[in-house]
């Protein structure tokens, strides 16, 4: 298994700043791993904690949340609330064991389209460090 | 989930009698949940998609998803026949839901929006699967592992349609008015034509005089038209149009709302004195500033003039050059000593009000104009050049007040360290521009290469035998007329060293500067002697342009200057709908430069105002009330104070002001009972993309 093996990653993006900071690495044809999956919302403010659980225990090997600088952010203070919830998914994850590594939140401006592919390399080498999730080892 | 949607339901209906600005009509048959059918159309886009994914197995992977009625695929889906075939699709095959995968939604979700509403389907029933910009373009040499991302992408956008509803956009009134912030020539131009277009125009600004940097420019490249011979006419006029109500010494405190409905708070920075018709307001007849400088000569304060670059004294109360508009004496709050010299002298008039506080007015407009400028580089950081260390190293800006014959020296160039007139001066280019040490700037900016020859010009003509060094990396004459003016200073017998300057060292007897490069063309080091060195200082966002932009909800590209909604298709629009850019506050721009794109960005703002009414995308959260404890932790959560807690039926539950909510969705991330229903990005929605990524079914 562990040859085959392929990191599950989903990315949870805001619209405004990293979605649009990823479109442009595409736009400039910045090659990064295919290993994360994008669901595009609207602010990181979105965030309900619950996505980030259920992308665990429906067997994600890591959960990658990115919106615009602190600042920056389209609706005020989405980002600010997501990153307080970060703190709070974060301890859980501990508490049952996990790596909470395997969470990241990043901060990619829609001009970033650079740091966009350093940050996926970045988060698909710290997952692939940490192997496939205990959970779902748990799980079967 | 299903529970969730029908609950939901339910609550919708009960609160159809309000929502006053949903001017849409109301679905003609309620929303029957029938067994989604969903269309997925899957584009090549030539072979920017077609070269890195493999389409017929992406096209039979689609096949076996869940819901699936009909998959398609096409050259260029967004062309007409592409369109036409999701239109037919519909028709054909009774689909619920469609799926594009092609490129970013940012790009063509309006397009096949459309095309799912010509095919009779509510429009936003439509997903987008972007297997381009994040997929595509981005894996172009990993054919396996990009195919298998798209269909990922494409089963998560699957699962997405399947519980998309009809939603229905509101439409909102614009007000009548716009706004435009500087009043540099990009604002001044904006703002004349959105006057002149019969449209409300408040023109804010930050300084005590509309003109911005171009009034303290002497030419301008590369016709030499005197700067200020053609811009004081646009200044008059912008004083004198009906149309534009002008608030000099005024800036944005505060911005509320959206397109169209602009709440704005503008902070009336205390000036001293009155206009005359303020004084008027006070019931001063005839009183009030008209300009007649009585107050000048007493005022026993000395300051440097900040127009002049620090190179000729003001007054504690001034006008900082004779061109103002509007011609009304400033007191610097924070030089007066109060002495009350000057309500002496002002007399009769009675228009100095020493203990005037700065003063709030509310605005309301449709559309915003951002038109906030730049400021130069502080080029002392770069200490290689000895600015602010060498008396005869001076910036470009202040080599244009010094050959202004409205300047400090009436437009003898001069040496600061002791008067004389210099005979060898050297331009140094790209000075903090194209920079990459991380001390200065890494972009062009864009201007300097022109003016400097301009300045190259300039002393030929005015100092006969005076011979102007050109130390540069290239020559950007791009503009219209620009190369030819290249070749005419060369002409005249300027002198171009290709390389830079690596550091400058000063006589200190003579205050002579001996100037270290190294000549590229010639591959040798050169040292040479000069009189005086201007540096071509790089420009950079104007000081409040930050705290501007995040009252607007503007984004800024690393380097701080303002970003367009796109580069190239909407290069004066904002990703906040109703704010708009012109000028330099975008990017470094010359003159003409910065008047077509405020004239653009005035055309683009004077739409929405024109139409009347706009409609906003309808992402806004809806209460499903027999979920909600009426705790009202989503009250104070809300950004907008678009939610409240009302009292229905004996029970506390939160309602939502719609034209208020701007979905973004925080209350709905937030609710302990998951009572909000967040349109088009709801909960069961966003569970659903999840799982169908890490449980939809593998091949």
């Amino acid at each position: 298994m562990t040859e085959e093996w392929k990191p599950k990653i989903l990315g949870i993006v805001c619209n405004w700043c990293s979605y649009a900071g990823a479109d442009l690495a595409g736009s400039a044809r910045t090659q990064y791993p295919p290993d994360v999956r994008i669901v595009r919302i609207m602010c990181t403010g979105r965030l309900d904690p619950l996505f980030i659980l259920k992308a665990f225990i429906d067997g994600a090997d890591g959960v990658l949340v990115s919106g615009c600088h602190f600042g920056d952010c389209h609706y005020l203070e989405g980002n600010y609330k997501a990153a307080k919830r970060m703190f709070l998914i974060k301890s859980l994850l501990k508490n049952v064991g996990m790596e909470d590594k395997r969470l990241r939140m990043t901060f990619v401006s829609a001009s970033e389209g650079a740091k966009w592919a350093k940050v996926i390399e970045d988060v698909v080498k710290t997952v692939n460090d940490l192997g496939p999730s205990p959970l779902k080892e748990l799980a079967s | 989930m299903v529970e969730a949607k029908k609950s939901k339901k339910e609550s919708k209906s009960s609160k159809e009698h309000k929502a006053p600005v949903t001017a849409a009509p109301a679905p003609a048959a309620p929303q029957v949940q029938q067994k989604p059918r969903v269309g997925v159309f899957i584009c090549h886009c030539g072979t920017n998609i077609a070269g890195s994914i493999d389409i017929p197995a992406l096209q039979e992977y689609a096949k076996t998803l869940p819901n699936v009625a009909h998959v398609d695929n096409y050259q260029y889906q967004c062309s007409t026949p592409g369109q036409n075939k999701i239109i037919d699709a519909i028709k054909e095959h009774k689909l619920t839901g469609t799926v594009v995968a092609a490129c970013s939604p940012r790009l063509h979700e309006p397009t096949f929006r459309m095309a799912t509403k010509e095919g009779g389907l509510n429009p936003f029933r439509f997903e987008m699967a972007n297997i381009r910009e994040q997929n595509s373009w981005v894996h172009m040499h990993d054919r396996e592992g990009a195919t298998a991302k798209a269909k990922d992408a494409v089963r998560i956008a699957v699962a997405k349609a399947s519980l998309l509803e009809d939603l229905f956009p509101r439409s909102v009134p614009v007000e009548k008015a716009a706004m435009v912030v500087g009043a540099g020539i990009a604002g001044m131009q904006a703002a004349l034509d959105l006057a002149n277009a019969g449209i409300k125009t408040y023109l804010i600004e930050k300084n005590p005089s509309i003109g911005g940097r171009m009034s303290q420019l002497d030419k301008t490249f590369p016709t030499l038209d005197c700067s200020q011979c053609i811009l004081t006419p646009k200044m008059v006029d912008v004083g004198r149009a009906q149309n534009i109500e002008l608030m000099t010494y005024a800036e944005v405190e505060a911005v509320e709302g959206y397109i169209g409905n602009f709440d704005v708070t503008i902070r009336k920075k205390a000036r001293g004195v009155l206009t005359p018709q303020e004084a008027e307001a006070k019931g001063i007849v005839g009183g009030g500033c008209n300009g007649c400088g009585d107050c000048d000569p007493v005022c026993p304060v000395v300051q440097p003039n900040e127009f002049e670059v620090g190179m000729k004294p003001r007054k504690a109360i001034y006008i900082s050059h004779p061109q103002v508009v509007p011609l009304i004496y400033t007191i610097d709050k924070d030089s007066c000593i109060k002495c009350e010299l000057c309500v002496t002298a002002c007399g009769d008039k009675k228009a100095i009000v020493l203990d005037q506080e700065d003063e709030f007015v509310k605005l309301k407009v449709g559309t915003a104009i951002l038109a906030t400028g730049y400021d130069i580089f502080p080029i002392e950081k770069k200490e290689e050049w000895g600015y602010k260390k060498f008396d005869n190293v001076v910036s470009s800006l202040e080599f244009e007040r010094l050959i202004c014959a409205s300047g400090p020296t009436g437009g003898h160039l001069i040496r600061p360290s002791d008067g004389e007139t210099p005979k060898k001066v050297a331009f140094v280019l790209c000075a903090g521009s194209r920079d990459n040490t991380g001390v200065g700037k890494p972009y062009c900016s864009r201007f300097c290469c022109m003016y400097s020859l301009k300045h190259a010009h300039q002393i030929i003509e005015k100092i006969p035998g005076c011979i102007p060094y050109i130390f540069y990396m290239d020559i950007r004459s791009f503009g219209k007329m620009y190369e030819e003016f290249y070749y005419r200073i060369q002409d005249e017998g300027a002198k171009f060293i290709r390389g830079r300057v690596s550091h400058i060292l000063e006589d200190p007897e003579t205050k002579n500067l001996k100037v270290f490069a190294d000549d590229t063309l010639l591959d040798r080091p050169i040292t040479l002697d000069m009189d005086m060195v201007v540096l071509a200082a790089a420009v950079q966002p104007a000081e409040q342009t930050d705290k501007t932009r995040k009252m607007f909800g503007v984004s800024c590209s690393m380097d701080g200057w303002l970003l367009e909604a796109h580069p190239k298709l909407n290069p004066c629009g904002t990703t906040t709908a109703g704010v708009f850019l012109a000028g330099v506050c975008q990017g470094p721009k010359d003159i003409p430069d910065a008047v077509a794109s405020a004239e653009g960005a005035a055309s683009a703002a004077s739409i929405p105002i024109h139409k009347g009414e706009v409609e906003l995308e309808p992402y806004f959260a809806q209460c499903m009330e027999e979920k909600c404890a009426g705790c009202g932790m989503c009250v104070n959560l809300c950004p907008y104070s678009a939610l409240a807690l009302v009292d229905k039926e004996g029970k506390k539950v939160m309602q939502v002001t719609e034209a208020k909510c701007k979905g973004c969705g925080t209350c709905g991330a937030f609710c302990p009972g998951g009572a909000i229903w967040m349109q088009h990005f709801a909960t069961p929605q966003i569970v659903a993309q999840i799982d169908a990524f890490l449980l939809g079914g593998e091949q």
